[in-house]
């Protein structure tokens, strides 16, 4: 299976602090890579370190096969960023919105066109092509934020807990659109702290203090903690843990 | 570059499609020009004052048709008491009283000397040195009018030019002070809650994590507002020209590119404010207090800076505002060329490479 995520003993720190201790693993392109800790365990950190958003004290890491600090701007190319925060703007239309992040990203005018139509029929939003984001219900806004931080067609995309506040069912379509993507050939990193959502991905990491304590598919974890749910296995290990939330 | 259209096309979205953006945008200008060109105006025109008249001799006479023919004043005649004088400037509604004493003439025409008591309400203390100031001028020329005949032995007569401004009119001074205000307050607070809304709303990641360069961030979302600031710079222009007929007696390319490196100068700083802070509302509070009453207090052009004590002296070289004050008077008004503002402009050039050094170093801080 191909790479396209791999880091050596990767180390963030602020000041004392170690928000990312030493972490070593591997993404394989096309998986669902479930990215899982405890409010402050430091996934985000370590998401933004990946995306170029951070620079890393310590460690070694590729992405798409690109050095993270080296060629910064090959892995800009070649991945896709979704934030906890939602991320469109809300004083703009739908479309404008799909033409503004299709536009950062170099595509061409008409590129812009069709993909902005594709993208808006399968999201069933060409009536609200027109209307103010603001004025779409939070899921819609999700979908459409996805959408749009993969219009460039990444190989990679990064969801930092993409689905925070959102009702159980607007999540299930929203992982619809994730397996869509998955299926396609897309590798989707995302972070999440609902335990139900791990069950979802290929392959589960848990992070506990800044480190991985454990890395594998969600039987064999459940399999390893003797545990029925993904929820009993983040338990038990979070229970290690050291650090409050931050 | 298209990349860079696109984010310039979207800016310039976000200030049409908020209101309140664009009623400070053009609103504002029009509301202090038309403010400090006509209400606020520091000039003395038509101020109720008293005189009593107990002399009612030939030479009072003359004097007062004199003071009513001054369109400083609203003369109103009446022989009112002490009291009655006193109640009428408690009230505020006379700032000046003038009192011919009995025999005010015959005094004058025999003993060679008269007086005349001019009472002035003083609890504003600028109005009141100005309206004595101009009644003495009425009375010197009376006076000199009546002796014009008599050669004196020793004369020195004051040779009175008042430049650039002959009629003492406000309005050009407060032209080049609404424009380094206005200015500051476009660039400053709008640039720095553009860039930190987008860091609030969480937008600024994505921007980062694209391929789109974050000083083209920076720069797309400045450019808008040196446009819509230039845009205003020619409002403000017409406004005081058309409406407070002030003149532009400099050279009109020079008046812009001294704006432009305002402008640029006041973007610098608001692209640091925004480095240094995380929401829109302290970005607000820092550009309000830390701009807005400086640029008020220390530009000259409401308080004059040669009165402040010495630590406020100093303090006003700091400001931005006020050397791009002192440009804008040079040029505008005094229809100067460049050598005689090279030395500021130097000053706000130097002034912007400092924020943007500032600024840079903040962004690179951020992102290590």
């Amino acid at each position: 299976m191909e790479t396209v995520i791999q880091t050596k003993q990767l180390t963030k720190k602020f000041g004392d602090f170690t928000a990312v201790n030493e972490i070593t693993f591997e993404v394989f392109a096309g998986e669902i890579f479930g990215f899982l800790g405890a409010n402050g365990a430091g996934k985000t950190t370590a998401m933004k370190i990946l995306c170029g958003l951070l620079k890393p004290t310590s460690g070694q890491a590729t992405v798409a096969g690109f050095d993270i600090y080296k060629q910064p701007e090959q892995i800009k190319r070649s991945i896709g960023y979704m934030s906890q925060k939602f991320s469109l703007y809300e004083d703009l239309t739908v479309y404008e919105n799909i033409r503004f992040y299709a536009g950062i990203y170099g595509l061409r005018s008409k590129q812009i066109k069709e993909k902005s139509e594709e993208l808006l029929e399968r999201l069933n939003l060409q009536d609200y092509k027109k209307k103010l984001v603001a004025e779409l219900p939070l899921g819609w806004k999700q979908k459409l934020s996805f959408s749009v931080a993969i219009i460039h067609q990444p190989r990679i995309v990064f969801l930092d807990e993409p689905t925070g506040g959102v009702d159980p069912v607007t999540r299930r379509q929203f992982w619809d659109l994730i397996y869509e993507a998955s299926s396609k050939g897309m590798t989707i990193f995302v972070t999440t702290h609902y335990m139900d959502e791990a069950e979802y991905c290929n392959r589960v990491s848990m992070m506990v203090d800044g480190a991985i304590e454990a890395l594998d598919t969600p039987s064999e974890l459940k399999r390893i903690y003797k545990a029925n749910s993904m929820d009993e296995v983040f338990q038990e290990l979070a229970r290690k843990a050291v650090r409050t939330a931050d | 570059m298209k990349q860079f259209l696109i984010f310039i096309k979207k800016e310039f979205a976000h200030v049409f499609r908020d209101p309140k953006t664009l009623l400070m945008l053009f609103g504002l200008p029009i509301v202090q020009i038309v403010l400090f060109g006509f209400a606020l105006s520091n000039e003395v025109k038509n101020t109720k004052i008293v005189v009593a008249d107990y002399a009612k001799d030939h030479a009072s006479q003359q004097l007062i048709r004199k003071i009513e023919a001054s369109n400083y004043f609203e003369t109103e005649r009446s022989l009112k008491s002490a009291t009655e004088l006193e109640n009428s400037f408690r009230q505020g509604k006379i700032h000046m009283a003038v009192i011919f004493p009995v025999g005010f003439e015959n005094d004058l025409l025999h003993s060679g000397k008269a007086q005349v008591q001019l009472i002035a309400d003083a609890a504003d203390p600028n109005l009141a040195t100005t309206l004595i100031s101009y009644m003495n001028s009425v009375v010197r020329e009376y006076q000199l009018e009546m002796n014009k005949d008599i050669v004196l032995p020793y004369v020195i007569q004051p040779q009175i030019q008042m430049l650039y401004n002959p009629e003492l009119r406000g309005a050009p001074n407060f032209v080049p002070g609404v424009m380094s205000l206005i200015l500051m307050l476009i660039c400053v607070m709008m640039t720095s809650i553009s860039i930190v809304r987008e860091k609030e709303m969480g937008t600024m990641e994505i921007l980062l994590v694209s391929p789109f360069k974050p000083i083209l961030v920076i720069l797309s979302k400045a450019i808008p507002y040196l446009i819509l600031s230039i845009a205003n710079i020619i409002m403000i222009l017409l406004l005081s020209y058309f409406v407070l007929d002030v003149p532009i007696k400099g050279s009109i390319v020079l008046l812009f590119g001294e704006s432009i490196l305002f402008i640029i100068t006041a973007l610098s700083l608001g692209v640091l404010i925004s480095t240094r802070t995380a929401s829109q509302q302290s970005a607000m509070m820092i550009s309000l207090m830390g701009m807005l009453l400086p640029t008020l207090l220390f530009t000259g052009f409401m308080f004059p800076i040669e009165n402040m004590p010495l630590p406020l002296r100093i303090l006003s070289n700091v400001v931005p505002a006020h050397w791009y004050y002192l440009i804008i008077k040079a040029v505008m008004i005094k229809g100067l060329g460049f050598s005689a503002i090279w030395r500021e402009t130097l000053i706000l050039f130097g002034m912007t490479l400092f924020f943007l050094a500032m600024s840079l170093r903040n962004f690179k801080i951020r992102l290590a």
